[in-house]
């Protein structure tokens, strides 16, 4: 066997750089050199900045309408998100990224780690293959990615990281193969939590216990990390250390809870209202229940008010109602969560918020048969189900839906500054100009 | 011929939990040959049944690749791009002299054909209304993709 160092474990991380704002950029040429954030649900807060805007100091996360005096003086130009667009583009980075390794974990929407034992034959360094994958995403897609690599998940974590700031690495960083004091001197300026994982919490005790650099995270003996911060922290040790500790996770596996809610467009008083958001909600998280092919036993809606508009009468209040049987059907399903919003609405107040949560999550393959036929299981609720959700799939969301008045709906999100699905949507395709 | 095995419910604990079939596999649609088969004698065309066509092989050539965009104006005439065609876009394809291609110009897309030849850059048109747009030594031009097929309803 050659001793190139892909032959030894090797895992990289490729994640698209301010990949919201990289999106609209890719199908919007006036969006190119300037200042763009990409709002969260409602145009609340900024959840992407360009690095125009990152270099005004705005952080992520601050809310729109404390930028706006900002944004009118440096012309910052805001978008509301477009997930279908962004969905669509991360799909093919992800089978971009399948050419280069068969194990690709989908970690976020923007970051991917591959495993790459064993494929040393088809690359000399990973260099070269770290800026192969960086010419082929961006031919293909137009999106700017960094390519970080490690004998760990953690160490490629951190090499990504690195690659994103000085020019010099050209957005590729490799740490097996960094000369030992360049990487030394790197780990000891490198705050702890740069370190996967390690968030503010931790990384306060971890300073408070003198360990403020990556390089001292990982010079602390493993026993030490173990009884003063637990076998998490103590893996973290090792990972850093070069001692893979986290697999790949190439399934994730099936959730234990859904969620789904919302905060409304504008703010809604009455039940029907209420009682649409609800089923709608209710509608998507039974529709990913069923999706990993699992039933819940046990349902909680819970209803909010606006905690910021102080001059307004409070009220939050939530119900679990545990289900008469296992069920992935929306029918059950929906008359749960309508008889526990019934009993905790109380008129009178303006909700900003509602919700529901799936749990006691089961398989549905495990599910015992009953001799008598129960409402919202078994064959017939099944079959129903896998009718409702390929129609659903075909003809697009909500085609088929349940307890919906079908009118435009006052508390839908608001999203103002909504960019085209220029990749998904025949009508929405981009116009090239023949003039 | 379908085997039929009968249900026999156990209550048994100790059974491997196994990952659950899908309930919604993809579909997959296979040649089905309409011959009704007689005893002894299979019809002769069985072993040559194939696919269906599939514009999708047919005018897509990478997917991850491939964007669509809609025409508006009348310069590419010449080369029979209309108003409203519709251009199936490759950008893995590398743009050469003669390719047709989506460009930006003045942050606006573009559809012209791309003239590379002696160290001249321009973009021309297919329609003597319309001049070539050169490129000096020191101006970039952005080709975002190569149009691969051009695609329109004639009715």
């Amino acid at each position: 066997m050659s001793n190139s160092p892909l032959s030894q474990p090797m895992f990289a991380l490729v994640d698209v750089n301010n990949f919201y704002v990289s999106c609209e950029r890719a199908f919007n040429p006036n969006l190119i050199n300037r200042s763009v954030v990409v709002l969260s649900n409602n145009d609340s807060c900024t959840v992407a900045r360009s690095h125009e805007v990152q270099a005004l100091g705005v952080k992520m996360g601050t809310p729109w309408f404390k930028l706006k005096d900002l944004a009118k003086q440096h012309h910052i130009i805001a978008l509301s998100s477009n997930y279908t667009l962004y969905g669509d583009m991360s799909d093919r980075v992800m089978t971009i990224l399948r050419d280069f390794s068969p194990h690709v974990e989908v970690y976020s929407i923007d970051e991917r780690f591959l495993d790459l034992q064993g494929l040393n034959k088809f690359w000399s360094t990973p260099m070269d293959m770290g800026q192969s994958i960086r010419q082929r995403i961006r031919q293909w897609t137009s999106l700017p990615v960094c390519v970080g690599f490690g004998i760990t998940k953690t160490l490629a974590k951190l090499a990504n990281h690195i690659a994103k700031k000085p020019p010099e690495f050209n957005g590729v960083c490799d740490l097996a193969s960094m000369p030992s004091a360049q990487l030394e001197a790197l780990l000891s300026v490198l705050e702890v939590d740069e370190v996967w994982s390690v968030g503010r919490q931790l990384s306060q005790h971890l300073n408070a216990a003198g360990i403020s650099t990556v390089k001292a995270l990982r010079d602390t003996p493993s026993s030490c990390l173990r009884t003063k911060f637990g076998v998490v922290v103590e893996r973290l040790g090792y990972e850093l250390r070069g001692v893979s500790c986290l697999a790949l996770e190439e399934v994730s596996a099936p959730r234990k809870q859904i969620i789904s809610s919302r905060s409304f467009g504008q703010l809604v008083n009455s039940l029907p209202e209420l009682s649409e958001a609800v089923a709608s909600y209710m509608s998507s998280a039974a529709e990913k229940l069923r999706h990993q092919h699992s039933v819940c036993n046990a349902i909680q809606v819970f209803i909010q008010t606006n905690p910021f508009r102080q001059h307004d009468k409070q009220y939050s209040n939530s119900m679990t109602v545990p289900l008469p049987n296992a069920s992935g059907d929306i029918r059950l399903l929906i008359r749960a969560a309508l008889f526990g919003l019934k009993c905790i609405y109380r008129q009178g107040y303006a909700y900003k918020k509602t919700g529901v949560i799936l749990s006691c999550i089961d398989s549905a393959a495990k599910q015992q048969e009953s001799l008598f036929e129960l409402y919202g299981a078994g064959d017939r609720s099944a079959r129903l189900m896998c009718v409702l959700d390929q129609i659903n799939q075909r003809y697009g969301r909500d085609t088929l839906s349940v307890f919906s008045t079908g009118k435009r709906k006052s508390w839908a999100m608001h999203r103002g500054k909504v960019s085209p699905c220029y990749t998904t949507n025949w009508n929405d395709v981009p116009i090239a100009y023949a003039h | 011929m379908t085997t039929i095995v009968s249900f026999v419910p156990t209550n048994a604990s100790t059974l491997p939990s196994l990952q659950s079939a899908e309930i919604d596999p993809a579909v997959c649609i296979l040649p089905l040959s309409q011959h009704r088969i007689p005893a002894g004698f299979p019809s002769p065309a069985d072993e040559y049944v194939e696919k269906g066509l599939d514009l999708n092989h047919y005018l897509v050539r990478n997917k991850v690749a491939t964007y669509f965009f809609r025409v508006v104006g009348n310069s590419m005439i010449g080369a029979d791009i209309y108003d409203g065609d519709m251009l199936v876009v490759d950008r893995s394809v590398k743009p050469k002299h003669g390719h047709i291609v989506v460009a930006v110009i003045n942050n606006e897309y573009t559809v012209k054909r791309l003239y590379a030849c002696d160290g001249v850059i321009e973009l021309h048109a297919e329609n003597p209304a319309y001049l070539p747009i050169r490129f000096k030594e020191y101006e970039e031009l952005q080709v975002w993709g190569v149009v691969g097929t051009i695609t329109r309803f004639v009715v």
